[in-house]
């Protein structure tokens, strides 16, 4: 295990991405907090922790404050999950996450505040959404970007939204300096990769196997840290690894081969076991280990 | 109007130089976009292959039963006095309903593909019934989810998926019902994509499905057109088919979609009435949305969020509707009515006691929009009803309402 190459650092790609297309006028996604927190991040030769944690999970009281702390506890990232009622790429802790929130009353509105109330003692973590199309079609396509970049949302990750149906999506995205973080799966093949990678923007999320979040294995030796080596050849972008990290054992076994590890079920989980102290003590932990990843050599 | 989808499995054109609504695509997660495609690239090169069609429609022939008979109901047409009725008899095929006719091609699609594992979801149990039929005859593993829910309405169905080999996964999130099933299904195609080839049971979900699933149903159109011009050398006026997904429904009418004098007419279930709210009627009382990997009208919250649909019948149990109703719909090429459950278990028992013959609840909601409709027509025009399954599997909920002094065994017991 090594750290990143160096010679294809993220610093480095992105100043060359700069260059080529940040584009006069618009709000740029280049200079954003995900930009400047991957860079200091790399600087400091440290993998950002990237916490998921579902909006008005389990009550938005709980959910606000949870969030509000994170930051502390050693978050460098937060993913905020915008709940829907049938979210089939995700594995039973998130469903669980979303329907206690739907059942107490989150909105898509609500979820937008949650941001709104979070940037006002916050303004330098980042903050990713992430859910699925539905409601934010009903919402307004236009409205929601224009909210939640109101709201100071850095970032959306969009589940079943491929590139394919997401060129409008992604052009209003950009101008509105939203990223459009995409999805690389391990199915997705290479002459994929260059559509995906092309509306891609604020880092590349890559999913560790093929599965729902959550799911309970992850292997770094064979071919994902293969396929992390070859993806780092085609985009400046830092890259996350999501699905399967669960402890600081695993956090830092990514960390050691990605540019951020993404926690998700497990905090979930640990947010219903044993509430926000016990999430900020697993999010303490965590931060730790990735810490020391890359010392131990 | 057969030219869709487009290559993006789109329903629907550009209005007046404006996009229009368009319905279908492939909205689902990355880990999913490429197996869709090699199942796409598989499925159109299976359509021209003469090898693929020969045993498709030999198993056609010899195993499912077909061609179904397309038969003239007297005595209902008597009853109502107006229109003739004629029903297409998919309850007929082997497993007593249409659903074996896709769950044949997409087996056979999924042997060609290399796939020995089939994943299905399924409401009633029918769609279940057929692909774990299928699966045992091809040699193929077999598992089933199924909301808990429905489980508990659909006993024989699942007893006979599991004499039939099949695994049963039982659903218990959400309402328990078919969408849930099919979250599920979806969650272990994206845990199990090398060997696993997930058979959708209706005209929905990602692109190529629709398409492939009405071309693998649109045998029960071909036929229908094909015995009605043998035998009164023109077409029918109306054809009635139930819509839950709509498979049976865009079966039926794809062989008619340019034939502007026959119209064409789908059932909705309308649950207590679309008044009470508690119904499955997507198009009639939904709004367009995006669920289970297509854009198409959906029952949701004013938050976007999924709800609950209401049948009695199983098979209806479902918030959304095939993208290319959405598109029929909206294009007027086709009308949807809603038919409540009162309204359905009547034309039950009217078809029991004029014809003999034990409908699904599914298929009595458009047998009861046949006889309203026919009611009012002279008795020049002609009327098919795709009677889609048969009601064995439905004889609890029925005896429950339609004969409560007469409760069948297990009730005794319970």
């Amino acid at each position: 295990m090594s750290a990143p190459d160096s010679s294809h650092s993220f610093a480095e790609r992105s100043r060359a991405d700069t260059l080529a297309t940040e584009a006069p006028g618009a709000r740029s996604t280049r200079d954003s907090r995900l930009a400047r927190r991957f860079a200091a991040l790399h600087e400091a030769n440290r993998a950002a922790l990237v916490t998921y944690v579902m909006a008005g999970d389990p009550d938005p009281l709980a959910s606000r404050e949870l969030m509000a702390r994170l930051p502390a506890a050693g978050a460098d990232v937060i993913e905020l999950g915008m709940p829907f009622s049938d979210p089939m790429a995700d594995g039973v802790a998130i469903q669980r996450a979303g329907q206690r929130a739907l059942a107490n009353g989150q909105t898509l509105a609500g979820t937008l505040d949650q941001v709104r109330d979070f940037r006002q003692q916050d303004d330098d973590t980042p903050i990713v959404l992430m859910g699925y199309l539905n409601p934010i079609q009903r919402f307004g396509e236009t409205r929601f970007l224009e909210a939640a970049s109101a709201a100071g949302v850095d970032g959306l990750i969009l589940v079943d939204l491929p590139p394919e149906h997401a060129a409008t999506l992604t052009a209003k995205a950009r101008d509105l300096g939203l990223s459009r973080i995409p999805l690389v799966a391990p199915t997705t093949p290479a002459e994929r990769l260059p559509a995906l990678l092309a509306q891609g923007d604020g880092f590349v999320y890559r999913i560790a196997f093929n599965g729902v979040t959550g799911s309970q294995s992850l292997d770094l030796e064979g071919p994902l840290g293969d396929a992390l080596a070859q993806l780092k050849q085609q985009t400046p972008l830092p890259i996350a690894v999501g699905f399967g990290v669960r402890d600081a054992e695993s956090a830092a076994a990514v960390a050691r081969v990605a540019d951020a590890v993404v926690v998700g079920s497990a905090l979930v989980e640990r947010l219903v076991e044993s509430g926000v102290e016990g999430a900020l003590e697993l999010t303490t932990s965590l931060a730790g280990a990735i810490a020391q990843a890359r010392r131990q050599g | 109007m057969t030219d869709f989808p487009d290559a993006n499995g789109f329903f629907g054109d550009a209005r007046d130089g404006e996009p229009g609504p368009r319905y279908g695509g492939r909205y689902v997660a990355e880990t999913l976009m490429p197996l869709i495609g090699e199942i796409e690239a598989a499925y159109d090169a299976a359509r021209v292959d003469p090898d693929f069609q020969a045993r498709f429609q030999a198993l056609q022939q010899d195993y499912v039963g077909r061609a179904t008979p397309l038969y003239f109901a007297e005595r209902l047409t008597e009853h109502f006095g107006g229109a003739q009725i004629y029903l297409k008899r998919e309850d007929l095929t082997h497993t007593g309903a249409h659903k074996i006719n896709n769950a044949l091609g997409q087996a056979l699609l999924a042997l060609r593909m290399g796939r020995r594992r089939l994943i299905a979801e399924t409401g009633a149990g029918m769609h279940g019934v057929a692909v774990a039929t299928v699966a045992a005859r091809l040699g193929l593993t077999c598992v089933v989810y199924m909301g808990a829910t429905d489980i508990e309405r659909q006993q024989p169905n699942v007893q006979r998926m599991r004499l039939l080999g099949a695994e049963i996964v039982p659903v218990h999130n959400g309402t328990a019902t078919l969408k849930d099933a099919m979250n599920e299904a979806l969650r272990d195609w994206v845990a199990n994509v090398d060997d696993t080839f997930y058979i959708i049971g209706t005209v929905a979900g990602p692109a190529p499905y629709p398409r492939m699933v009405r071309d693998f149903q649109s045998v029960i159109g071909r036929e229908t057109r094909e015995q009605m011009l043998t035998r009164h050398a023109r077409l029918p006026d109306t054809l009635i088919a139930c819509v839950g997904g709509g498979s049976n429904a865009m079966g039926m009418f794809h062989a008619f979609l340019d034939d502007a004098t026959v119209s064409l007419v789908g059932t909705e279930a309308a649950g207590d009435g679309l008044e009470s709210g508690r119904h499955a009627a997507s198009l009639n009382g939904g709004t367009p949305g995006i669920l289970h990997g297509n854009r198409t009208y959906l029952l949701q919250s004013d938050d976007g969020q999924i709800q609950d649909a209401h049948s009695i019948s199983a098979g209806l149990d479902y918030p959304g509707v095939g993208p290319e109703h959405a598109y029929l719909h909206d294009s007027g090429r086709a009308s949807y009515v809603a038919v409540t459950d009162d309204e359905a278990l009547a034309a039950v028992s009217l078809c029991c006691q004029l014809e003999g013959i034990l409908p699904a609840l599914e298929s009595a909601h458009a047998l009861h929009e046949a006889g309203r409709l026919a009611a009012t027509q002279p008795a020049d025009q002609i009327i098919v009803v795709c009677l889609s399954g048969r009601g064995d599997k439905d004889m609890t909920t029925i005896t429950r309402h339609l004969m409560p002094e007469h409760p069948t065994s297990e009730e005794t017991a319970a």
